[in-house]
């Protein structure tokens, strides 16, 4: 068992071996993976040690205080977030040897092909087909996908795919990874309400994936997907955070710093959101030391909900608060950003961006509903489209 | 960082307090004693303070207690809130008890570790930490004055009482020139009274400033405690309700709109519970003390107010009966938000302690 200490002593002998100093940041990420020090709680060999997630806290302090680089979690965040935990889980050997360490490092972005036009809350009843090549055993798929970020820039997407119209819409999906250097693979930008943009639109026109980037069994991506979207709501809702560290912080700075634009009314709100803020904080604390503890809690998914409501809240009462300069915005040019950071910017933006918390990552009414649901076991909404085969829903 | 969570021994206290209060403190057995002087049943509190030894749960093992901590306390107040418990552990046990804790009186201290004596700190329910000493006058070493609104001080035995000398004094309840007039409380599991004191004999404890503003502070942060606890009982049932009540030909807890709002407060009872447990951490720890304590207080009394008013319209009629017992729950979750300080009074507290200031 590798303990605290025992950590310690492992950062300081890659700190030692590959002082930060003369070292280039990607060979020194590779090295830090390579000695088991990237997420300590993967296994020994991709990137991890099998120790508890907890530990990682120990790891980053060391390689923090000795000014080494880090893998910029706001460029990769996908791929850290998303779509890691699910080759994790479902991945063949060869594929976790494949992905993992360079998705790790940041020399390979991912993106997610999920949502589409017609596909969106419902995302079962998508309808991107992908088709076996007798031949050959290569999926052909064909379709559209929307709201994807960061596919301008990624490498690989993880994608879910109908390999079966006759069954029900939840049975005939299938989870592959996506090669985005596809000649099949158009990304086309799709500008959103802070001016840039962030996610596009991706049409998939003859796409050739080989069967062994197939994620888990044909017709089981439904399941596979889950995965990725229960890691997705706790990768958005549950950062640890010191005091002020989120959404807060920037407002919190603001009010000391400009004392002429504080009124009375201000006050009370700005206090009752710093509170809202700080108790959402240590719920998000108390969830990582149940999963520390393997005790899982429903909370995960939940956390976003509150994370949503308060970083639009927050923002709004800031740019309130800025008065003359509320009015105004940093920059509307159309940008196709290398990485997203919600409390970035100015206040503007971060009340814009915010408006999309309660929505990416599944909404925050659908959120509700699986809170009502799968927690408190209240009955589920009645249904037209279980026992019906896709290709047979009203579309 | 504070543990959030709660410990084996924690969950097996919880456990032992729980299924006392569901054999001798049911809903039932709550309503039909709220009126009386004493709401409370005597062997009821016998069973949790001197059996179970809870009384003594933050007295230290040399003077008699159980030297626990406030994490502890915490878990049982959680379960005295859950069952809206009409006994004096939060005011005698807590606050009356952190006060006497402060003085370090070794005597009163046995005396309140055996659970065979109760106190009540003499400073208003609605009073919180930070405020200045109250108004009972120290002449010629006898004490004149009266205080209202003091939590569970109708029969206790003792009354510690701040004097404008700045010292606190032990008053004997049953003494010459001391009288406790009964008031009628919007919460009637939680009696007041007014203590009047006209020529009472006092026996000094101690600097009164300090061991009051510990004992609000205890008091205020475990409140937390006791209001997850009705929110969680009140929580709990309308889920229980709602997936039986059937309107429409559909069970009522069904309709989405009913749903989202089950979810959201099940959102603020997780968030609170965090709140609660991280008062408790630092009511043990002393450490980040003053902003724990008013986080949680800032945050708990809407929250159990919202939730225990919800869970009263979400019974319908039903909801409105005085046999029905949400009532207690919402009578207790309104008067606590007034208790040790409303929310407004905590963030403006808040407000310095972060370095927030008013225009
Ligand atoms: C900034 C941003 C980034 C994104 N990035 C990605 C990405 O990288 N990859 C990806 O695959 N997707 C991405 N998405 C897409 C996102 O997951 C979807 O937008 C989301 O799931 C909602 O789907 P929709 O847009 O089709 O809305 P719809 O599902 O059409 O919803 C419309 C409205 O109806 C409500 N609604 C729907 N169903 C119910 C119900 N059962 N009960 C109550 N209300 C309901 C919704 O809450 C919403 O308010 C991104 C979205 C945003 C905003």
């Amino acid at each position: 068992m590798t303990d605290a200490d025992e950590l310690r002593r492992r950062t300081q002998e890659l700190l030692a071996d590959h002082p930060p100093a003369d070292t280039a940041p990607p060979d020194f990420l590779r090295a830090r993976f390579d000695a088991g020090l990237a997420w300590v709680h993967y296994p020994p060999g991709l990137g991890g040690l099998g120790t508890p997630r907890s530990l990682q806290a120990v790891v980053d302090a060391e390689l923090e205080a000795a000014g080494a680089p880090d893998n910029d979690p706001r460029r990769i965040g996908i791929g850290l977030g998303m779509a890691a935990p699910t080759v994790l889980r479902y991945g063949t050997d060869e594929q976790k040897a494949r992905f993992l360490r360079p998705l790790w490092t940041g020399e390979e972005v991912w993106c997610q092909l999920f949502s589409e036009p017609g596909a969106g809350s419902d995302l079962a009843a998508l309808g991107t087909r992908a088709v076996r090549e007798e031949t050959s055993g290569d999926w052909i798929v064909d379709g559209q996908k929307v709201w994807t970020s960061s596919a301008h820039l990624a490498r690989w997407a993880i994608l879910i795919a109908r390999t079966d119209p006759d069954v029900p819409k939840h049975a005939g999906i299938t989870y592959f990874v996506c090669d985005m250097t596809d000649p099949g693979v158009e990304v086309r930008p799709l500008r959103q309400i802070t001016g840039e943009a962030e996610f596009n639109e991706v049409f998939l026109t003859g796409v050739r994936i080989p069967d062994a980037h197939r994620l888990g069994e044909v017709g089981d991506g439904w399941r596979v997907a889950q995965t990725t979207l229960m890691n997705e709501r706790v990768s958005i809702g549950g950062m640890r955070l010191p005091r002020e560290g989120g959404m807060i912080g920037p407002a919190a700075r603001t009010w000391r710093e400009r004392p002429e634009l504080r009124t009375h009314d201000l006050h009370q709100r700005l206090l009752t959101l710093w509170v809202e803020a700080e108790v959402s904080r240590l719920a998000a604390e108390r969830l990582r030391q149940q999963l520390a503890a393997g005790h899982p809690g429903h909370e995960g998914s939940a956390m976003k909900l509150g994370f949503a409501r308060l970083n639009q809240e927050i923002s709004g009462l800031e740019v309130e608060l800025r008065g003359e300069e509320g009015l105004l915005f940093d920059d509307w040019t159309m940008r196709r950003p290398e990485l997203v950071d919600f409390t970035g910017r100015d206040a503007g933006y971060r009340y814009l961006r915010s408006k999309g918390n309660s929505i990416e990552g599944g909404t925050s009414e659908v959120l509700l509903n699986i809170v009502a649901e799968r927690v408190l076991g209240l009955p589920a909404e009645p249904r037209t489209d279980k026992d019906v085969a896709w290709k047979d829903l009203a579309r | 960082m504070t543990d959030l969570l709660y410990s084996e021994e924690e969950e097996a206290l919880r456990a032992a307090v729980r299924d006392l209060l569901s054999d001798h403190c049911a809903a039932t057995d709550v309503l039909a004693r709220v009126e009386r002087p004493t709401p409370y049943e005597p062997a009821l509190w016998k069973s949790l303070a001197e059996d179970m030894g809870l009384a003594g749960l933050l007295i230290p093992e040399d003077l008699g207690g159980q030297g626990a901590s406030h994490r502890e306390a915490a878990v049982v107040l959680e379960e005295l809130g859950r069952a809206v418990a009409p006994v004096p552990y939060l005011t005698s046990a807590v606050v009356a008890t952190e006060a006497v804790l402060a003085c370090g009186d070794p005597d009163l201290l046995g005396r309140l570790a055996s659970g065979r004596e109760l106190a009540a700190l003499a400073v208003g329910l609605h009073v919180a930490p930070g405020t200045g000493p109250g108004n009972v006058v120290v002449r010629d070493g006898v004490l004149h004055g009266e205080v209202s609104g003091v939590a569970d001080a109708v029969g206790v035995g003792v009354l510690l009482v701040p004097g404008d000398d700045g010292v606190l004094y032990e008053v004997e309840a049953s003494g010459a020139g001391v009288s406790v007039v009964p008031q009628t409380s919007l919460d009637p599991t939680r009696p007041l009274g007014r203590v009047v004191l006209d020529g009472a004999a006092g026996r000094a404890l101690g600097s009164a400033g300090p061991a009051v503003e510990r004992a609000l502070l205890a008091g205020a942060g475990l409140l937390a405690s006791e209001q997850l606890g009705l929110s969680e009982w009140a929580l709990t049932e309308t889920v229980r309700y709602l997936k039986e009540r059937r309107q429409f030909n559909r069970p009522v807890g069904g309709f989405q709109a009913l749903k989202h709002r089950l979810a959201h407060l099940w959102l603020q009872v997780v968030n609170l519970r965090a709140a609660a447990r991280s008062a408790a951490g630092a009511l043990a720890s002393g450490e980040d003390l003053g902003v724990s304590v008013s986080v949680a207080q800032a945050y708990a009394g809407g929250v159990a107010v919202h939730v225990t008013e919800e869970a009263l319209q979400l019974h319908g009629g039903l909801g409105m009966t005085w046999e029905h017992p949400v009532h207690l729950y919402v009578k207790r979750a309104k008067s606590d938000s007034l208790s040790y300080g409303t929310a407004g009074t905590h963030r403006a507290l808040l407000s310095a302690l972060v370095d927030l200031p008013a225009p």
